[in-house]
């Protein structure tokens, strides 16, 4: 299939965002079909909503780090930090690596020119912007910001006077957003492959895409029915969380972590995947054991929706079912300690290229390994009463959602930036904001295990004297970390609009995102290519020793 | 598949509808569940087999789909119940 | 019929379809699992509190809305014979016999008002705790459902113009088709919700 490219007067394509097509301006954006241009929409948007939440807690940070009143009130901080949670966990790292990097490059991966839905993808965009839209105005709405913390939890959810309805509803419409992706996502790697691009050559990226594809569409409705059933308690009194009426409070929790253990994985496995697509390529070696990643990816998908009970250890739930998901939830570790090894065994005896992706990646797998162990040590009984609801909870999400999806997608950034902008930023500079990143989010996140550990409660407004500095080593920590992300982020706009022109495929990648123009043509592809071979064989391959 | 097929489908969906009220009555106890959820599912083989062509589908992907969902709804309820059941 | 004809986009379309099933499946699947729990710790009150459902409206609801299914189910047939005008006539049966669906809900639901049996009230309040979620369970599950019988009339109405328009056909029969996938996941839904509610032995 050869399409006719539009080309500019010396012979090369025309960029994506310049393709004007037949609608001017901001028109073309908002109302365009094509995937890399609803990409970069859900980037813009994503990377808002990040630095709002960050903003946010940056001022928990400040709070926080002395003891007593500092800044704002205990309701305000209430607030503070459902809404931190609201937005970073539903508005940036749920949907973002899916819909800026899945949408902008799935069918270039794959080999094709769109995704199965071109206008089903534009509709889930304006979707997300409706739901996040109905967050920020119910922050203003009569009542106040909502403050039962993100997880909604009944009973408090049902009695608090602000205004939950109208922000669970906000969720509840990110959720359709999500699933409708996950069905775009789905059905675009089944049925659109190029020619010879059987699954077992696919870039692994895209299995992690294709695996938290079907948590989106299976795990997303039982939230979003738990959601409907906030708002009709609240408006009704139907009464299957009341007590009073026959209903259990248990059961709100088993159904929202029915839908957010495996959000969890919806986060994590898309990042995973860009880690097992850069580490081949600054190794210059082929990925060791690429079934095992492949088929570890569904296993996590799979194994990791029946583990939501890890949850409610203390929450009343009977033993055996805390025995149960306690063993369920050493189970799941496996596969994910599958793929670390085989990262280790990709890198071991290569050719390795420090480059910013390569260190982000790299940092993926240090902080996901601190996240996966304090992971375990909750998923142990014992334990986990010890560490339940305090700071080392925390902790440890911080470092397996920032220090990893977080980092995976400054990964992806850095890796596919020169190919979605055709310029390449300064790979000095953000060598320096990934150091100053990587040393203030230690310091920031160590700082929260060792709190919690010590017996810190999580979303307290304020704390006993002899936490107070610990809290503020944290809170120097976090300074310095959003200094390294500014950094970062300055680095990276800086080289959008003054960076050197980038060639098509500046790292040797092999994958077929390479093969076009930095930045690519509306259309992809002039000519759909044929597929040969796996997505990390390397020319100079036969020089490493194995 | 023809129109004649499409009409059994139907005559059976009402039969069996017409059986499940029956076995309701009858004093079965603690089968009695068991028998309506049975005939519920047959019923709903019957639409999703016929009415809805997964009987023509050549694919194996869309064979799997519906098993796919059942079995997570299943396993969600099932979990739930090491809960409820022992608490 | 899927197979030989099939092009690309009627097959990719499908899959979609299916997928977004698949999702509205779990979406009951969760009011299920409330249904599952509480029918479990409350066995008689279930049962005596179903009594004041009718047998008689919910069998009568099934019968219309198999029979829909089966209208929609010939629509599809007829539609990749390249015959519209039975296409058009069946899917207006179709959505007279789901707009007679919501009258018999509407009416059963208006029946239960009057008794004073609603979320919330004093009269349903009086009554046990088992009862009182079979009735909330009620409402929510019926009601989740009538919502869907509602969007299914609406989608089906538009199908029947973009039919008579010519928009769909033969060639074009992705929109009909899962059109009347939708259709039948409602149908589905009911059939497992009147055993559930209506005959509780």
């Amino acid at each position: 299939m050869v399409s006719s490219a539009a080309r500019s007067s010396d012979g090369s394509t025309v960029p994506y965002y310049s393709d004007a097509g037949p609608r001017p301006g901001i028109l073309g954006w908002i109302l365009s079909t094509d995937h890399k241009r609803i990409a970069i929409l859900y980037l813009v948007c994503i990377l808002s909503f990040f630095f709002t939440a960050v903003t946010l807690g940056v001022l928990m940070r400040i709070e926080l780090a002395s003891p007593g009143p500092t800044i704002m009130r205990p309701q305000t901080y209430n607030s503070l930090f459902t809404l931190h949670g609201i937005i970073q966990i539903f508005l940036v790292v749920i949907p973002a690596i899916p819909t800026i990097l899945g949408n902008f490059f799935l069918p270039i991966l794959i080999g094709t020119r769109d995704m199965a839905f071109p206008r089903l993808n534009l509709f889930s965009w304006y979707l997300y912007m409706t739901g996040a839209v109905l967050v920020f105005v119910s922050v203003f709405i009569s009542g106040g910001p909502i403050d039962t913390g993100w997880t909604f939890y009944v009973p408090y959810s049902l009695r608090t006077t602000v205004d939950v309805p109208l922000a669970v509803f906000a969720v509840f419409v990110l959720g359709m957003s999500s699933i409708l992706t996950g069905i775009n996502i789905v059905t675009t790697t089944h049925q659109l492959r190029a020619p010879g691009m059987s699954f077992f050559r696919l870039p692994l990226s895209v299995w992690g895409l294709y695996s938290t594809a079907w948590v989106q569409i299976l795990a997303t409705p039982v939230i979003a029915i738990t959601l409907i059933l906030i708002i009709v308690e609240r408006w009704f009194g139907v009464g299957v969380f009341d007590p009073a009426k026959g209903g259990d409070p248990l059961l709100y929790q088993h159904l929202f972590w029915i839908y957010s253990h495996p959000a969890v994985y919806i986060m994590i496995l898309p990042a995973m995947g860009v880690v097992s697509d850069v580490f081949p390529v600054f190794a210059r070696k082929n990925v060791y054991g690429y079934k095992a990643i492949a088929f570890s990816s569904l296993a996590i998908a799979s194994v990791g929706s029946l583990v939501w009970g890890h949850h409610m250890f203390v929450s009343g739930q009977s033993d055996t079912a805390s025995i149960v998901f306690s063993l369920l939830t050493f189970l799941v570790a496996v596969p994910s300690a599958i793929k670390v090894f085989n990262w280790i065994a990709t890198l071991y005896k290569g050719s390795i290229r420090v480059e910013p992706p390569f260190l982000y990646a790299l940092a993926f797998v240090v902080l996901f390994a601190v996240g996966g162990l304090t992971g375990l040590i909750q998923g142990a009984l014992a334990t986990d009463v010890q560490v339940h609801d305090t700071y080392f909870v925390v902790g440890h999400f911080h470092y397996i959602i920032f220090g990893g999806m977080g980092f995976g997608l400054f990964a992806a950034l850095h890796y596919w930036f020169p190919k979605m902008f055709g310029r390449m930023y300064d790979r000095r500079l953000a060598t320096i904001a990934w150091v100053i990143l990587f040393v203030g989010f230690n310091m920031f996140y160590s700082t929260f295990l060792v709190l919690g550990w010590e017996g810190m409660p999580r979303r307290y407004y304020d704390f006993p004297l002899r936490y107070q500095h610990l809290q503020l080593f944290a809170s120097i920590g976090a300074w310095i970390m959003v200094g390294g992300l500014l950094t970062m982020f300055g680095n990276l706009i800086h080289a959008f609009f003054r960076g050197e022109k980038a060639p098509a495929n500046p790292w040797g990648g092999a994958t077929l995102e390479w093969q076009i123009p930095s930045p690519p043509p509306t259309e992809n592809f002039e000519q759909i290519p044929t597929v040969s071979q796996g997505p990390y064989v390397f020319d100079d391959e036969k020089k490493v020793r194995r | 598949m023809t129109i004649r097929t499409y009409i059994l489908v139907w005559a059976g969906l009402l039969a069996l509808t017409a059986a499940t009220v029956i076995a309701a009555r009858l004093e079965l106890g603690r089968l009695s569940i068991y028998t309506v959820i049975f005939i519920a599912a047959a019923k709903s083989t019957l639409v999703v087999l016929f009415f809805m062509h997964l009987l023509e589908e050549k694919r194996l992907l869309f064979k799997l789909l519906l098993p796919i969902a059942l079995a997570t709804l299943a396993i969600f309820i099932g979990l739930t119940f090491t809960d409820i059941a022992a608490r | 019929m899927p197979g030989a004809e099939d092009t690309m986009d009627t097959s990719r379309a499908r899959i979609g379809m299916w997928l977004f099933i698949l999702s509205e499946i779990l979406l009951f699947g969760g009011l299920f699992l409330l249904y599952c729990v509480y029918r479990y710790r409350f066995p008689a009150e279930f049962r005596s509190a179903s009594t004041v459902l009718s047998v008689a409206d919910g069998a009568f609801n099934t019968a219309i809305l198999i029979t829909s299914s089966f209208a929609v189910a010939l629509a599809v047939h007829f539609l990749r014979l390249n015959r519209p005008k039975p296409v058009v006539d069946l899917l207006t049966g179709t959505i007279a016999l789901g707009a007679l669906f919501l009258i018999v809900k509407g009416s059963e639901w208006a029946d239960k008002f009057a008794q004073g049996l609603y979320p919330s009230s004093p009269v349903l309040l009086a009554r046990s705790k088992g009862e009182v979620l079979y009735f909330g369970l009620y409402f929510v599950m019926t009601g989740l459902h009538a919502l869907h019988v509602f969007i299914g009339i609406c989608l089906l109405s538009v199908l029947a113009v973009l039919t008579i328009k010519g928009r769909i056909s033969a060639r074009h029969p992705a929109v009909l088709e899962n059109g009347g996938l939708y259709w039948h996941l409602v149908d589905i839904i009911w059939i497992f919700l009147f055993p559930l509610f209506y005959l509780i032995a």
